[in-house]
Order: C-alpha cells, then structure tokens, then sequence
C-alpha cells in the first residue's frame, strides 16, 4: 500500500491529498488562443473567416451526401452552399463546397471530409478558379419587355413567360448572381432558386490534388494524356 | 417473413459440401448471404462474438449454428458492445457483436458511440427489416445506417447476397485500419436469407482508405532536432500507442533519451507506472506531478492522442510554454485542439522508430528530470487511513492490485471508482487497463471484464466498479455465471452517484439532487441470486478476507465494499482550469 510505504512522505490526516496550494505554486505567463497556438497575449488577434471553396470527389453511393452534410452539421462548420452532381467517372460524384471558416477551420474541413470512405479526393480551390452558379428567377409579367432587357444584360436566358410570370435564368459567379436578382426586384420576385457555386480548377491544375483524369467520350485534351478507356464510359 | 426463401435442405448441403475445397474439410459451403457473413467473420480470424437473438438477425444465428465461432448471448445488446470493445481492447483486433433491427440495433448504439471516441476497433452486424419494407415503418425497423453514421468510421446497408460477405470483411479490416474505430454492416433480411454460393475474400480494407505508416522523413528529423535542443521536454503517451502495439518503441525512445512520460488515461500501461521516467497520466484527475510537468514543459511531444477536454484543462493555459510535436496516424488530429508546431503523421510504432533513428543526441535534460522527481515526493497520491474510519476506496484499490499479478486486467464503470482504479492501482502493462475514456459510459465496467476474460481466461480481470455504474449494466452477471468467467467485480459503494454529488458539493452549494443511491440492493445478495458468489465489506478487516475469498473462489463474484461516502478524488482541474491550478482538496476549487 503506497500510502503506508512512502515513510518519507510527510504525516497527512485529509481530507483531500497533500502538497503545495495552488497560490504556492509557479505558474508560467504563456498563453495559447482558442486554437491551440502559442500567443503573445498583449497582442493576440482574433482569427479571421475567409470563404473558401472546396472540391470532393467522391463514390457515388447512397448516402454519400448525408455523411458529408451531417459532417458540417456535427463538427459546426460553416457552410454557405453544397453542390453534388455525377462525373463522367462510372460511379463518381463531384462534391462542391462554400465554406466560411478560419484558416484552421478550412483545414480541418478538409481533412475530416478527407477522412469519410465514401470520399475519394479534397481539395481546396484556388482563387482564380472557374465558378459558377445558377439561379431561377420567377417575376411578375407585366413588362415583359423590360424583363426580356435586363435578361439579356445579364446574358440570361427566358425559360417560360405566361400572362402573369416569366420565368428566367441567370449564370455567372456569385456577384454577377446577386446583381442580377438586385435588378429583377424591380419586377416583383415571387419565386427564386438558387443552386449555389459550382467550380473547377483553372488550366491544367487538377480540381482535387491527384485527381486522375475522367473517362470521356470527347476528343482526348493534352492535359490528360492517359485518358485512355473512353470505351468504358457508361451512358 | 413467410415469403422468404427456403432453407437449403441437408441433401442440397451435403452435395456442395463434396465439392468444397478438400484444404477447409470442416467448412460447410456457403449457401446464404448469411453464411457468406459468418465465412467472412471466419475468414478474418474472428473466435468470438457477443450478442442478442432478434428477428431481423435470425439468418445470421442460424449460420452461426454451423461455425466454431464462440458466441456469447448477453443480456443486452449494450452489453454485447461493451463485451466486443473490451474483447478488441484486450485482443488488439476488432471485437464482434451482433443485435436485432429497431432496439437491438439502437441498443448497441452507446457501446458503439464509446467505441467510437476511444478509437476502439469493432465490428457490428445488425440484422435490418427485409430491404422491400424498408421505409415503411415496418415491425421494429429503424434507420440503422443513419443513426449509427455518426458514431462509427463507416457504415454499410448491405443489398446484395452475392457481396455481403466481402461487405464484412471490408468493414472489419477497415475497423483495424489506421486509426482504429467501430464499423457497421447493416443486415436486411432478404440479403442474409437470399441464395449464394459466393465465397468470401479475405477481409480487406476499401480502396479510398490508405492511412500512413511511416512518417515522412523531413518531419522526423525536424522533430527530432526540438527533441535534441529542448531544455524540459516531456513525452505524452496517447491510447494510439497501445494501438499501434508501439509500446516497446515508446518506452525504448522515452528510456533511450532519457525524458520523462506522462499519459492519457486510454494509454495507462504504456510506460509501467512505478519506472523512474513514469509521471503516471495527466488530466482533469490526473498527478500532480504530471499535471507540474504538462505545465512547465519546453517541449510535449505527444504520440497518438487527441488533447481531449479532460486532458488539457482549458486549452489556454495548457502546456503554456511548451512547442508541440504531435504524432499521429489521423492527420485530422493535427492542430485539431492544440497547435502542432512539429506535426508528424505516421504510424505510432513506425514513427517512433524513425524518432529513435532520427535524434542523435539526447536532450540535456538532468535538471528537468530532477524536478519531475521533485514533482512526485511534493504531491504524492496519498490519502488519510485512521483505523477506525469508514473504508477507505483508494485503500481497496491498492488492496486489489497487491492481491493478483501484475498483468491482471482492470476494467470499471464512469465515475469516482474509476479515478481511484486509475490512481492507486500501478499499471505496468498495456491492455490491462480496459475503461471508458471519451464517452463516460456508466456500466462499461462488467460487460468489459465479460468481454476481457474471454479474450484472455488466463488472467485474472477485476470488475472495479461503483454503486450507480453497477447497477446499469448489473444483468450482465447472468452471462458470467452462464459463461463460468471467473471475474471479480469490486463495488466501491458510498450509495452515491459520487462523482455528482462531489461536484453538487464543489460547484452548486450542496444542493444533492438525485445523487443519493441509497435505495440500492445489497449486491452480495444479488449476486448469490445470479448464481454467483457475494461477498461484502464494510471494514479493513472484511475487505481484506473478502477479497481473499473472491479472488480464490473459481467462478464470477461480487464484493460490496461499503466505502468512506464522503471521500472524494483529488487532485482535480476543474473544468476548463488551468492544469497546474489543479485543487488537493475542496476548499482549493
């Protein structure tokens, strides 16, 4: 019994253990933010939130997108818009992410998403990315031909137009998006949908690092040189 | 299930057995999805698995009926989970349980949530509704896959007969892969009853996972250079150690270079607790000498553990003035909850090796050692033992540990006996401290040593438990008396929920709402009505004779130590406290 052995220890009648209060001890000065990083506390910053867009190429199997949103959910991160659409890869899906979060907390997006088995690839996109969202405007159709003008400022295109409604469709990147809604107000939006951003990396750079090219019917590009099963893609 | 279809009758069993593979004579050929799982188990080694007969699952019982497979019926599937995790804790290979569709599959749900967050491997089968009634709200049908996906490293709703097999056997490689954790395979009836004569592989991961062993090398040798230049550098050992089987390379690199170790709680055992070098583990109750020591380090190096809560104490006071090395085979642990300043991913075991190879010399570090051991003589884990007193816990505990040998496996429930168990009982092996960590599970503690005793029958498992964890999980007993483990579960009982009323003291001015357990039953009693052997003990002497008697006895028993009520478990970080502010007694919180 070590209690009865250590003789040397001092006599001690409880309650609670014995040694030196908390005020009697040495306490270090440093400090660490809420990320775990050593600080200098007189000049600590706040980590800043920045948007980025990340890329998962994953299995297309059932509930695949269940596992990544219920990811997001659980491990609170923030997310903007999640988009999911099949490759020309039998079996593949592309996952598209706008995330806000600390630098860490982009980290750690991608590296939990890394972690589900259903997911294939992630990366993060870079700024000069090609991105692109679509949105569905369903205004009053009062003055069909202002609607038609501001259509095709915005290089739009009309998809229904009755008595009442006309219905339009916009393309572009997310400020192109958020003018153009700005502008039908003007009109009276009674229904709107959005499908959030959608991205590819630019030039040759694959969209998730390592990204092995996908199986394609069309003409063979240099970039991808080893796409060679074109036989194999499903239809 | 009418409709299903028939059993293979004996004459069609007998004629694909002639044609079977003269290599596997005791093998019958698969004829069933169900039979393709039980070859899969087979296949992957599996000797035992803990479970509850259902409906849903019935297919696979009735394979089981054919294999050498060693199953054990629990009481509850909770049971069989915790059964599994610790069977897989002790093994170092994923533990097996089954359970029904609906509420054997939602009972299992907290043993696999603890799994889960102590990184334990594990296999679960649950039977499922038929796949054509699924979402119909059939007969005890719940969406199985979608409540467990959370809690397991993946899942599988297994459709196809001809595959279900490899499904499994994918799913318990993938357990013991990398970062070890429980998996999933979802069994609708239909799949497991349907017609098959497809073989099973051997079990093997998917391809989308490929974990890293070694670390790469540049990593290493920056690692390496801050172990070399650091003036009080400490080594953190982690449950991965355990897991990567690494605990030979950790104590050869601690010892190697002379630098002190603390531990989690999962990784108790790493390093033997009574070598100079061992500062035992660190924590919400933790040493106080590990705590000083996690304080004031220069340097942590932390090898496969993820900085829980209960370890770090506030994150902002935690090792305050220490730069990080952080092994581990998750990347996604890295910088997680402390900052990384040296992050190497690897395995835990090759990695060490490649620290071992990679510093060249060791830390000058004389002066920290000799404060650590300072540390130790200044806050020794002691406690006040008059004569004449209410039994003392920790006396128990010690009591225990002196009375079997050294590999003897611990397992307990969540509470103050859990603390007690982890301080005063001197842990020199790994895998012989079986607990609840991450989760905080009341109850783990007896299926666990069910679970731990079969996996290993030559040695001895003592059950410390408490009052309030006991009595959650207590039908269990029925398996040991069943099973005729010879398992001793040591009740520390204050007729409280101690741990609760210890913090209704400290933290909400005495207010003990629903803390008193003094409406329990007399244990001894309870466990002769079981069929096991009872003892109980409200003095040293009793204590001393009842655990001769228990510890002799050949064959489950219980002894209720009636303990001090009022002792509570110092030293103690309140939460969210800084480590080294740790409080030696209540008025210091």
């Amino acid at each position: 019994m070590s209690g009865e052995e250590s003789t040397d220890a001092p006599e001690f009648e409880g309650p609670g253990m014995p040694g030196p209060a908390p005020e009697e001890r040495p306490h270090p000065e440093g400090r660490r933010n809420t990320h775990g990083v050593r600080i200098d506390p007189e000049a600590e910053a706040k980590p800043r939130q920045r948007t980025a867009v990340v890329s998962a190429l994953v299995e297309h199997e059932p509930g695949v997108l269940s596992r990544v949103s219920g990811l997001f959910s659980r491990r609170q991160f923030n997310i903007e818009s999640l988009t999911v659409g099949k490759t020309t890869v039998d079996g593949h899906a592309r996952i598209t992410l706008v995330v806000e979060e600390t630098d860490a907390g982009i980290d750690q997006v991608k590296k939990q998403l890394g972690k589900l088995k259903p997911v294939i690839q992630v990366g993060e996109l870079d700024d000069d990315a090609v991105r692109a969202e679509l949105v569905l405007l369903k205004v009053r159709g009062d003055e069909p031909d202002k609607v038609h003008a501001i259509t095709q400022m915005y290089e739009g295109e009309t998809l229904d137009a009755g008595p009442r409604t006309i219905t339009v469709q916009i393309t572009g990147d997310q400020q192109k998006i958020d003018d153009a809604v700005d502008a039908f107000r003007q009109f009276g939006i009674i229904e709107i949908a959005r499908t959030g951003q959608t991205a590819l990396a630019r030039g040759d750079t694959p969209t998730t690092p390592g990204e092995e090219p996908g199986h394609s019917t069309e003409p063979k590009d240099s970039t991808y040189s080893d796409a060679t099963d074109a036989d194999d893609e499903p239809n | 299930m009418s409709e299903q279809q028939p059993a293979p009758t004996a004459d069609e069993a007998a004629d694909a057995e002639t044609t079977t593979d003269a290599s596997e004579p005791t093998q019958t050929p698969v004829t069933t999805g169900a039979a393709s799982v039980v070859r899969a188990l087979e296949n992957a080694g599996v000797e035992a698995a803990f479970g509850v007969q259902g409906g849903a699952i019935m297919p696979i019982y009735d394979a089981l009926y054919d294999s050498d497979i060693h199953h054990v019926t629990m009481a509850h599937e909770q049971g069989a989970a915790h059964a599994a995790d610790a069977y897989g804790v002790v093994r170092g290979e994923p533990g097996v349980c089954l359970a029904t569709s609906g509420p054997g599959a939602t009972n299992l749900v907290t043993g696999i949530a603890d799994a889960d967050m102590d990184s334990d491997a594990m296999l679960a089968l649950t039977g499922q509704v038929p796949s054509t009634m699924v979402g119909s709200d059939a007969f005890q049908e719940t969406d199985t896959t979608g409540v467990t996906a959370p809690i397991t490293k993946h899942n599988y709703f297994a459709s196809d007969a001809d595959t279900v097999g490899d499904t499994v056997g994918e799913a318990f490689a993938l357990a013991a892969e990398g970062r070890p954790g429980p998996t999933l395979v979802d069994l609708p009836k239909d799949t497991t009853m349907a017609e098959t004569d497809r073989e099973p592989g051997p079990a093997r991961p998917p391809e989308t996972t490929t974990p890293p062993t070694e670390a790469d090398e540049e990593s290493v040798d920056a690692a390496a250079r801050a172990i070399e230049r650091a003036e009080k550098p400490l080594l953190l050992f982690g449950g991965g150690v355990v897991k990567a089987n690494a605990t030979e390379e950790a104590r050869t690199f601690a010892i190697d270079n002379g630098i002190p170790v603390v531990t989690t709680m999962p990784a108790i055992g790493s390093m033997p607790e009574d070598h100079e070098l061992c500062l035992s583990w660190a924590g919400m109750h933790g040493t106080g000498y590990a705590n000083m020591a996690v304080t004031h380090c220069d340097l942590l190096v932390a090898v496969g553990c993820r900085f829980d809560d209960r370890l770090t104490g506030g994150v902002d006071t935690f090792a305050p003035e220490a730069e990080v090395v952080h092994v581990d085979v998750d990347e996604a642990e890295i910088s997680k909850n402390v900052h990384a300043d040296y992050p190497v991913v690897g395995d835990a075991k090759a990695a060490l090796d490649q620290l071992t190879e990679a510093v060249d010399d060791a830390p000058d570090a004389r002066e920290w050692r000799q404060q650590c051991t300072t540390w130790k003589e200044e806050y020794p884990l002691a406690y006040a033992t008059p004569e004449n007193e209410p039994l003392k816990p920790q006396f128990v505990v010690e009591a225990l540990d002196e009375a079997t040998p050294d590999d003897a496996i611990v397992t307990t429930g969540v509470g103050q006996h859990q603390m007690w168990a982890a301080q005063f009982w001197t842990f020199t092996n790994p895998r012989t401290w079986v607990s609840s960590h991450g989760l905080g599970t009341m109850g783990y503690g007896l299926p666990a040593a069910i679970g731990a005793k079969l996996a290993a029958p030559d040695k001895d498992v003592v059950c410390v438990d408490g009052d309030g964890s006991f009595l959650m999980t207590i039908q269990e007993l029925s398996v040991a008396v069943r099973e005729d483990l010879d398992i001793t579960v040591a009740v520390l009982n204050n007729e409280y929920i101690g741990m609760v009323r210890q913090w209704q003291d400290a933290f909400f001015e005495g207010r003990r709402m629903a803390a008193d357990y003094d409406w329990c039953p007399d244990f001894a009693k309870l466990a002769e009505a079981f069929g096991a052997r009872g003892f109980s003990a409200e003095s040293y002497d009793e204590a001393a004779d009842a655990i001769e008697d228990a510890l002799d006895y050949d064959g489950p028993s219980v002894i209720d130590f009636h303990i001090d009520p009022a002792e509570n478990v110092y030293p103690m970080v309140s939460s969210g406290g800084a480590n080294g502010k740790f409080a030696l007694s209540e008025d210091q919180l």
